[in-house]
């Protein structure tokens, strides 16, 4: 579904991606992992035309996403840390994402319900904490039941109660046969997730593997232990004091 | 595309300073009206002041608008949308605050004063030095990721047009004084919108005389309606490099 060919991404002398290739398919949950600063979020913002390639390309459903704009109507994209125009309501942003959208969408609302959002209508933007900042985040990637949900660090801000009421979402929407690609560092959340496994430092690739071939070559049932071992081995960047 | 223009609107629309800014124009010119006997003096003073303050304030606010509006910017570019349309939403709401500010702070006064072609040129003057200091603003903005180096360059910019240039103009008629000038001048106040805009509404009113030799050349050339025309060609040409520039930064930007 979504395809990534040699992307390469550079800011200024800072090579933020370096030659990724990725395939992913639907009904797959991806994570995305790798340190701090190892370009996950700069290939998501590719893959969302936010950040533009300087050389490479990424197809969308066999698409090429350059200069075209119309496949961001099948994604869903939670940001890392969500900004919105301060002196919006939660209904007006809402409501004003319903009408840029437009047609006649099927909304999906459970989240807002879920999170009791509505109780939140009339609170302005720039007044929320980042957790509830997140959680509009979070119903607003999911509002319009896309075909492919790209998370940033969801659960990072999220209360244990949201959280859980959050991985059900996903939960379900992978049974649905969407495509969910998520970055995080909190592994232990999402072991009953996730199918496959895409590993990045520096900028490059270093593996994309289905999670039960990870679990075989590692020895270790759970995801976090299994990463982690995977790290230290491929990681100069930590010097674990042992 | 409509539908962000509207919500542009609505933004801007909330904040009080534009509201500020058409009443200081309102109270400005219905105070010069006032003040002079001559409606055509009163004219004279109300086009001086809208020469400094109409692209200070468009070029200032147009800027701080667009860097204040980074997240609503971002938001909108994860969503489906064209790019260009985005940008152009964003000018377009902004062509339309601010027109509408000074229509009514100047055009209601000069309207009432002076319902006459003299009048209707200072608008339409007015409203174009609007539009042109946006598209200028706009292209500063989408330039400069900093927001105050990005101010920097939009109040740099208007000390550029309005004191400079006229300064650097200075310069050269008296560098080259013993040289036949009238004629490239018509050229160099093809730089600068402000003097052009301030060279149209000079020669309407009937004082080029005050010009000299050059005020009799601009007489000559402007005063036809050709002149007239290629003058507002220019000032449209203002608007277009600037936008052309800035939209196609915006396309290729990483946010």
């Amino acid at each position: 579904m979504i395809i990534a060919n040699n992307v390469t991404k550079q800011y200024g002398k800072l090579k933020a991606l370096d030659n990724v290739s990725v395939k992913c398919n639907r009904g797959e949950c991806v994570v995305l992992i790798g340190p701090n600063g190892s370009g996950k979020t700069t290939l998501i913002k590719c893959i969302l035309g936010m950040a533009i390639p300087d050389s490479g390309f990424i197809t969308f459903n066999n698409k090429n996403i350059n200069k075209d704009w119309m496949y961001r109507e099948a994604i869903g994209y939670m940001p890392q840390i969500g900004k919105y125009p301060e002196n919006m309501t939660i209904g007006q942003v809402l409501g004003m994402m319903k009408d840029i959208r437009g047609g006649e969408l099927t909304l999906d609302e459970d989240l807002i319900s879920g999170f009791n959002l509505n109780a939140l209508m009339n609170k302005r933007m720039g007044t929320l904490s980042g957790g509830t900042t997140q959680k509009v985040s979070a119903a607003l990637a999911f509002l319009f039941n896309p075909a492919v949900l790209i998370l940033d660090e969801p659960t990072a801000g999220l209360d244990p109660i949201a959280s859980e009421i959050f991985k059900e979402k996903i939960k379900i929407e992978k049974e649905n046969g969407k495509l969910i690609l998520v970055t995080s560092h909190i592994l232990s959340d999402l072991d009953d997730l996730v199918s496959e496994v895409i590993y990045m430092q520096d900028g490059k690739l270093c593996f994309h593997q289905s999670i039960e071939l990870l679990r075989d070559q590692t020895g270790e049932e759970k995801l976090a232990r299994a990463v982690a071992s995977i790290m230290i081995k491929n990681t100069s960047s930590y010097n674990i004091i042992q | 595309m409509k539908k962000i223009v509207k919500y542009i609107l609505t933004d801007i629309l909330r904040s009080k300073i534009l509201i500020i800014y058409g009443f200081v124009l309102l109270t400005t010119s219905l105070s010069l009206f006032g003040l002079e006997d001559n409606t055509n003096k009163g004219l004279l003073s109300l086009l001086n002041i809208i020469l400094i303050i109409v692209p200070l304030f468009s070029l200032l606010f147009s800027t701080i608008y667009i860097y204040n509006s980074t997240e609503f910017i971002e938001l909108l570019v994860s969503q489906p949308l064209q790019r260009k349309s985005i940008w152009l939403s964003f000018f377009v709401g902004l062509i339309i605050s601010l027109s509408l500010a000074f229509i009514v702070g100047i055009g209601i006064p000069v309207l009432i004063f002076q319902f006459n072609s003299i009048g209707f040129l200072l608008l339409l003057v007015g409203v174009l030095l609007s539009v042109i200091f946006i598209a200028i603003a706009l292209w500063a903005a989408v330039q400069i990721r900093d927001k105050a180096k990005g101010i920097g360059l939009a109040i740099l910019l208007w000390m550029y047009f309005s004191l400079l240039f006229d300064g650097f103009v200075l310069f050269l008629l008296f560098q080259f004084a013993e040289y036949p000038l009238e004629k490239p001048m018509l050229l160099v106040s093809a730089f600068n919108p402000i003097d052009l805009g301030r060279i149209l509404i000079l020669l309407k009113l009937d004082i080029s005389a005050m010009m000299g030799y050059t005020g009799a050349i601009f007489k000559d050339f402007f005063g036809t309606n050709i002149g007239l025309l290629l003058a507002f060609i220019i000032l449209s040409i203002w608007v277009f490099i600037p936008m052309y520039f800035s939209t196609r930064k915006f396309s290729r930007k990483d946010l």
